[in-house]
């Protein structure tokens, strides 16, 4: 993945940078010795690495705006960051950025049950969220898998999903308003309590802007009261074309589960060496949840259970008990630490509509052959948001190189089927230059006139999201 | 102008000579003061994909919603968010088409369960005002692939461009719905809507209409049956249980808001923070209101000249809009005022959009 060249100008400057910085921040809030600023040099797209000129760490929306107008009046680019969780490189510097992290801001505003929501400060992690709620009876629903560490900036800035998101819709569904500090410091506030913006959805066009067209340091959040309960079953089949068609059903069956999750032969024997989880050793397995009361559960398991015997699965499993849930869930949770185990691995996140499953799957594992890279695939069938999971050896001299034309490869694949690139980790710089293969010049030409108007000098994040080229003569200035 | 392709608009916008256009799905929804030349966008219409195993649908921004109605019928499916049609309360005839609905952000009651029509738009095609064709989104449930301006153009009101074609997802009809009325006060009636709302049962309507709070579940037999009882326990108080299509006239009635039918003032479409509904309601003179969203949506009725004082009830609360002026009032401005931080965003996204000003109007 190529990065822009860092502007040496810049670099030359970064006393001066790091001095204005210290004005207007407390001491303990700027970092820019070499081996602290190594803590930063990287997302959890790990295979790439650059340390920033500097590192801010403000604790206030103030504070964010004072960051931020020393950059732009310095025409210092500006990497936003949450929690550093990122699998597409989203908060990955330059040599010539101040990183600005929110983590130091994490603290709940207000919680507000008769209107149904809680406002934070973005730094705050994902699952704190409903961990302040919760007592309460409520949740916040978009439960991406690093929920424990991701923050809620985050979450906003990539759009991220969840496992549960069949049902209530990904961040852009579930948020009412934030406040965004535009590049030149300047702050303002974007919807609130109510449920429709008065003009223009700006919110919806900035949650999953990446953090380009902004820092959110605060966000109003819809909270749900929490169900009665929830069960899920597992459903193994001896061909992925069966389980694809068994996904199908049950959503046009009317039931709405909560989650509906799939995983492939090499992924499902991973898991068990791994996690010893007890999953039959099928082609693919569903694990699908329901919530209600106990009697509501019955009444949607049992016509779940009618739909998938009606496809002659060879194990339908409910779960009788909370620890027998548990186990079902179990060998889906470690299904990542399980490929881990076996290898380095890259995690791809393309969507494509269901009915095109089986033939996606067939097609990834004739590329497997081809590119002799084992892969195994586990994702939310439910919306077809697919995780393969390409397995490599990073010390092996060639094997990223390989492992990344191969995921390109199913990328486009997505793409030509009629799905998309990303379904819930983002752009970044990982899926930046395959951005061609999904829009034509004129669909990001829409897309970067958006950037022009919040980031006229493009200094926030601007390595990202764009083809390099595409992107060239804005970043140039 | 009455293009039938995407290509044919193009070139008609790329040669324009000037504006404004007035953009034009059915008639059945626009608001505010109309000027120009009409650009009927009807001719844009088509099913393009319908896979209900997959709960998707793709149209031509001129399909009439009636069609598409019918259509996913067929499969036992709807759109989730209950399309109002206000052709009865602001005196139109025409037919409604989905770009129309998808400009207005047009949501009903379901949208305190299901989301509004933005939370259902998947992908959109659109003619920008320098007659280019841009498209964003797609056909999939999960897409954070570039920037959303599906969301943008979604309640846009025709102000960036000219929606050619969107996706939406589906959702399968329930097997039943039983509505729980109750005669109450407004202050009661908004409580138990809150009381519902807050409940893990899965509400799909909240509302409250000439005295009686209504509160909806939708969902299998067994279900909504439970949830309908344990609601009419948790709320206290008498609950009638109305089903099937007496339910359905009574949610078709706030939806289309037919308590204000045929009413003589001005009719003001107010969004606000639910807690403040009753407190807006009392101090605008407590006349007729249908108030659905959990108080987060109301339809007011006010007398002419009444502009400066609902504006000012619903400051820092909400924002109003004047969706039919009586006469008097024709010269309001039928959109709030946009929030003053965003105002320049706001121009500035506009006339990149549409440099020329076709559609100002």
């Amino acid at each position: 993945m190529e990065m822009p060249a860092p502007k040496r100008a810049i670099i030359g400057r970064k006393p001066a940078i790091a001095a204005a910085l210290r004005e207007v921040l407390p001491a303990d809030a700027v970092i820019d010795a070499p081996e602290e600023t190594r803590a930063y040099e990287c997302d959890a797209l790990s295979a790439y690495a650059c340390q920033p000129l500097a590192v801010t760490l403000p604790r206030s929306t103030a504070e964010v705006a004072a960051v931020l107008k020393v950059c732009h009046a310095m025409g210092v680019p500006v990497v936003p960051r949450g929690s550093g969780t990122s699998l597409a490189g989203g908060a990955l510097p330059t040599a010539d950025c101040v990183v600005l992290g929110i983590g130091r801001m994490n603290r709940v505003l207000e919680t507000d049950y008769d209107n149904r929501l809680i406002r934070v400060e973005a730094g705050r992690t994902n699952l704190s969220v409903t961990g302040a709620v919760e007592a309460e009876g409520f949740f916040y629903a978009p439960d991406p898998s690093s929920q424990l560490a991701c923050a809620i900036a985050g979450n906003v800035a990539m759009n991220s999903g969840g496992a549960h998101c069949l049902k209530y819709g990904v961040t852009t569904n579930n948020l009412l308003g934030v406040t965004l500090v535009q590049m030149d410091g300047t702050v303002v506030e974007i919807g609130g309590p109510w449920m429709e913006a008065p003009g223009l959805d700006l919110l919806g066009v900035i949650c999953g802007s990446e953090g380009q067209l902004g820092v959110v340091t605060e966000a109003t959040l819809r909270i749900l009261p929490k169900p009665e309960g929830a069960r899920p079953v597992l459903v193994g089949f001896d061909s992925n074309e069966v389980a694809g068609a068994c996904v199908s059903d049950i959503i046009k069956s009317g039931i709405l589960p909560v989650a509906i999750e799939f995983m492939d032969r090499p992924c499902i024997r991973a898991t068990e060496a791994f996690a010893k989880a007890g999953y039959p050793d099928c082609e693919a397995l569903l694990i699908i949840e329901v919530e209600g009361s106990p009697a509501e559960i019955d009444e949607q398991l049992a016509r779940i259970r009618a739909i998938a015997l009606s496809h002659n699965p060879v194990e339908f499993r409910e779960a009788a008990d909370e620890d027998q849930a548990k186990r079902i869930w179990l060998g889906r949770k470690s299904a990542f630490g399980a490929m881990g185990q076996i290898n380095d691995y890259m995690c791809l996140d393309g969507t494509i509509p269901v009915s095109a499953l089986p033939y996606v799957l067939r097609r990834i594992g004739e590329m497997s052959a081809e590119f002799g890279l084992d892969v195994g695939n586990v994702f939310h069938a439910g919306d077809g948001n697919m995780h393969p999971l390409i397995l490599y050896n990073a010390n092996t001299p060639g094997d990223l190189e390989r492992c990344e034309a191969f995921g390109a490869e199913i990328l486009k694949l997505c793409v030509e089927v009629g799905g998309c690139l990303t379904g819930e980790h983002g752009v970044g710089i990982e899926k930046r230059d395959l951005m061609t293969v999904q829009f034509s010049p004129e669909d990001l030409e829409a897309q970067m006139r958006v950037k022009d108007v919040f980031d006229p000098k493009w200094l926030l994040n601007p390595a990202k999201v764009f083809p390099l080229s595409a992107s060239e003569s804005r970043r140039a200035g | 102008m009455r293009p039938v392709s995407e290509d044919e608009l193009s070139e008609m916008l790329r040669g324009a000579g000037g504006g404004p256009f007035r953009l034009r799905g059915g008639g059945t929804r626009a608001i505010g003061r109309m000027a120009g030349e009409v650009l009927d966008c009807s001719g844009l219409g088509g099913v393009r994909l319908y896979e209900p195993g997959a709960l998707t649908l793709v149209v031509g921004a001129g399909t009439a919603l009636a069609e598409v109605e019918v259509l996913l019928a067929a499969e036992r499916q709807r759109l989730a968010f209950e399309v109002p049609d206000l052709r009865g309360l602001l005196g139109r005839a025409g037919v409604s088409t989905m770009g129309g609905v998808v400009a207005a952000n047009a949501s009903g009651p379901r949208r305190v369960q299901s989301g509004a029509c933005r939370d259902s738009l998947l992908g959109v095609r659109f003619v920008d005002g320098a007659g280019m064709a841009i498209r964003n989104g797609g056909r999939v449930m999960k897409n954070v692939t570039g920037y959303d301006l599906v969301k943008l153009m979604a309640g846009s009101r025709g102000r960036l461009g000219v929606l050619t074609e969107v996706s939406l997802r589906v959702q399968a009809m329930p097997e039943v719905e039983v509505t729980l009325v109750g005669a109450r006060a407004a202050g009661a009636g908004l409580a138990a809507l809150r009381g519902a709302l807050q409940s893990p049962f899965d509400v799909s309507g909240a509302a409250f209409d000439r005295g009686r709070a209504l509160i909806r579940v939708e969902g299998m037999e067994g279900s909504v049956r439970y949830r309908a009882q344990e609601l009419r326990r948790r709320l206290g108080g008498d609950w009638a249980l109305c089903e099937g299509a007496e339910s359905a006239a009574i949610w078709a009635g706030v939806r289309d808001v037919a308590a204000l039918v045929g009413s003589l003032g001005s009719i003001w479409r107010l969004v606000v923070t639910p807690t403040a509904a009753e407190g807006i309601v009392a101090r605008l003179g407590g006349g007729t209101a249908v108030i659905d969203w959990g108080g987060g949506l109301l339809w007011l009725e006010t007398p002419p000249g009444q502009a400066e004082a609902v504006r000012a009830a619903v400051a820092g609360q909400g924002h109003a809009t004047l969706m039919r002026p009586a006469p008097g009032d024709e010269d309001v401005p039928a959109l709030p005022p946009e929030p003053p931080g965003l105002v320049a965003l706001s121009d500035a996204l506009r006339a990149r959009f549409d440099p020329r000003q076709l559609f100002a109007a």
